[in-house]
């Protein structure tokens, strides 16, 4: 305990005693801590000792010492950056010998005479500032030439866009993209189909979701707890309906009406009268129907009670003339 | 594929912030708790927070799904790492079987690299100790560390203990250190192979003849023992590449910068065997013998076909 050298990192401020170990720890608490605190000085005198040995300069705080670095080897946090790959143009670059040049911030621009920026708002030797321009033997006749030239000042920068593509592409490939930029996928995966682009749900997708989900229980959702704003399903019941399978002799009266509508929908399709004669008269009910309702409502009749207008709708079976 | 950049400078620096880079930035720690929490517990939080106010984030919700030691419940930790950049976490959570347990960990990528499980017990908080309010150490300030037991080297999970402790408080790593600003000491000692007791003191320089001033020691913040229940050690391959330091700049060898000369260097040529090399056979002397040699050759060739 006494003469032994403790291990000390200076670069982590920390003293270490390898040698010390409790015979039988005190039966107390304080003696204990006070125990503790004893070593602790004397480490800590320790580490003082050599800490202000250290060359030190006079500051505006007070004195600073350098530190040496850090004996103890503790994990980083996130990996070591890797270096990113060359670009295609720093690739021909090198291969060419081709240097950067270093470019001023104002140029002179030749269309007003100043100095202008060379490059951002109001730039110097603009493209879409030229005024004339001069035709060319080569130019065609119904050609204009400032569409021209700014379509292909966009066919420029679409290149220089998927060029950069290409070259984050390739950084992000080697595990070296910066990071403030993603890569997200627009366009379809390889293998598949539009279908198989994952979709934004949308919200009313969203909602309606919990109630197709509740029909999978085990008593159809009815008795699922509803958090609050969820809205009930639609479409609950039953979607198609099914004739049964046997009913009576030959064809039963079900399913003779479903041939019936089919035939008679066939039938007034190909048609070609003027006149629906069953529609008509419908027609015409109704309107005067309403008309007596409206009479009747304009001036009230004898009877104060509305006597319910006691008329059959029933429609005759007499089949249409093909 | 499309390229997502930030739109303003403010927002690129942020995300600069927080990649990775060769000197790093302070660890960060998270602070958070589970389901179930103690007073005593609570309380070791809220006062970890303090000792670490400057890089650390304290959550006040409930955490139910996040199981350290289970392989499904990391996932929330991870993200949570991501989302604040801490690579740090200290997880509270009470239950009978586990009371006052407090998981420390560590993360790598964002992935969880390490994990201790300790139990704490007999917590005595700051506002326990009475001391002077002069000495109290400011927030941010360098600690020194005392580590007292053999058996933080010889037990292999006080070893983990011990270095994720030194990694929790350590703080910033600084080359120039401010000596006024020494101000507080974490004492560990090894109490049995399964507990230690962590102390926080400020510290109170005297003066003495020489001009190494006189440490003494006043318990000034939390103390509590820690028993060791599980821990997990880092997989050796992350160990090794977290463990990777960047390689330092190649020493160029053999050039010199001279004042006057510039830069030199020297060459050096392998020792020239002249005594061993072959004559050239292109001397003008040995015309007449190859002739002669020639001659025997083609006499010697008609004496045989004769024969």
């Amino acid at each position: 305990m006494e003469g032994t050298s403790y291990q000390i990192d200076l670069g982590n401020l920390m003293a270490y005693d390898p040698n010390h170990h409790f015979k039988s720890i005190p039966s107390s608490r304080v003696e204990l801590v006070s125990h503790c605190l004893e070593k602790g000085t004397e480490m800590v005198q320790a580490i003082a000792n050599s800490l202000f040995s250290l060359p030190s300069t006079e500051s505006r705080d007070g004195p600073v010492v350098k530190l040496p670095p850090p004996t103890t080897k503790l994990p980083r946090e996130k990996h070591l950056p890797k270096p990113k790959p060359p670009t295609k143009w720093e690739e021909f670059a090198k291969m060419k010998g081709i240097k950067k040049r270093k470019k001023n911030k104002r140029v002179w621009d030749e269309q007003t005479s100043s100095w202008k920026r060379t490059h951002g708002y109001d730039r110097a030797n603009d493209d879409r500032d030229i005024p004339i321009l001069d035709a060319k033997s080569t130019d065609e006749v119904g050609v204009d030439p400032f569409a021209k030239r700014s379509a292909e000042k966009k066919d420029r920068v679409k290149k220089q866009e998927k060029n950069r593509l290409e070259n984050l592409k390739k950084a992000a490939k080697a595990g070296a993209l910066p990071s403030h930029i993603q890569l997200a996928a627009t366009a379809l995966p390889i293998t598949g189909t539009k279908k198989d682009v994952p979709k934004k749900a949308s919200k009313n997708e969203l909602e309606s979701v919990a109630g197709m989900v509740a029909t999978s229980t085990a008593s159809g959702g009815k008795f699922d707890k509803k958090l609050p704003g969820e809205k009930p399903p639609k479409h609950s019941g039953k979607h198609r309906k099914f004739l049964p399978v046997v009913e009576g002799k030959g064809i039963g009266s079900k399913e003779k009406q479903q041939t019936e509508k089919i035939l008679n929908q066939l039938l007034s399709k190909s048609s070609h009268e003027i006149l629906d004669v069953n529609k008509a008269v419908t027609m015409f009910n109704v309107k005067k129907e309403k008309q007596r309702k409206k009479d009747r409502d304009a001036n009230p009749g004898k009877s104060g009670k509305l006597k319910p207008n006691k008329k059959s709708f029933k429609k005759t079976s007499t089949k249409k003339k093909p | 594929m499309q390229i997502r950049a930030p739109k303003t400078k403010r927002a690129q620096r942020e995300l600069d912030k927080r990649a990775p880079k060769l000197v790093e930035n302070v660890k960060k720690t998270l602070i958070l708790h589970g389901t179930k929490t103690s007073g005593v517990l609570n309380s070791v939080l809220t006062e970890l927070y303090h000792l670490k106010r400057d890089n650390a984030v304290k959550f006040s919700k409930k955490n139910e799904n996040i199981k350290p030691f289970e392989t499904g419940g990391e996932t929330s930790l991870e993200f949570f790492s991501h989302k604040t950049d801490c690579s740090l976490f200290a997880f509270g959570s009470h239950s009978k079987k586990r009371p006052n347990k407090l998981v420390l960990g560590r993360t790598y990528d964002h992935h969880i690299y390490d994990l201790v499980e300790v139990g704490v017990e007999n917590f005595k908080s700051i506002e326990s100790f009475e001391y002077d309010k002069k000495l109290a150490p400011k927030i941010g300030s360098k600690p020194l560390f005392a580590f007292i037991g053999e058996e933080f080297e010889s037990v292999d999970e006080l070893k983990h203990l011990k270095e994720v402790l030194l990694d929790f408080f350590r703080g910033e790593v600084v080359e120039n250190l401010n000596l006024t600003g020494v101000d507080r000491v974490f004492v560990c000692t090894v109490l049995s192979s399964k507990t230690v007791l962590l102390m926080h003191c400020a510290l109170r320089l005297k003066k003495s003849g020489t001009s190494i001033p006189r440490m003494e020691l006043v318990e000034v913040g939390p103390s509590m023992d820690l028993v060791v229940r599980r821990h997990r050690f880092p997989s050796e391959s992350l160990l090794k590449e977290a463990m990777k330091i960047p390689d330092q700049a190649k020493k160029i060898k053999n050039v010199t910068s001279d004042v006057i000369k510039g830069k030199t260097g020297r060459i050096y040529i392998p020792d020239q065997k002249v005594g061993d090399m072959p004559l050239s056979n292109n001397i003008k002397g040995l015309k007449r013998e190859r002739r002669e040699a020639k001659q025997n050759k083609e006499s010697k060739k008609r004496k045989t076909e004769s024969e």
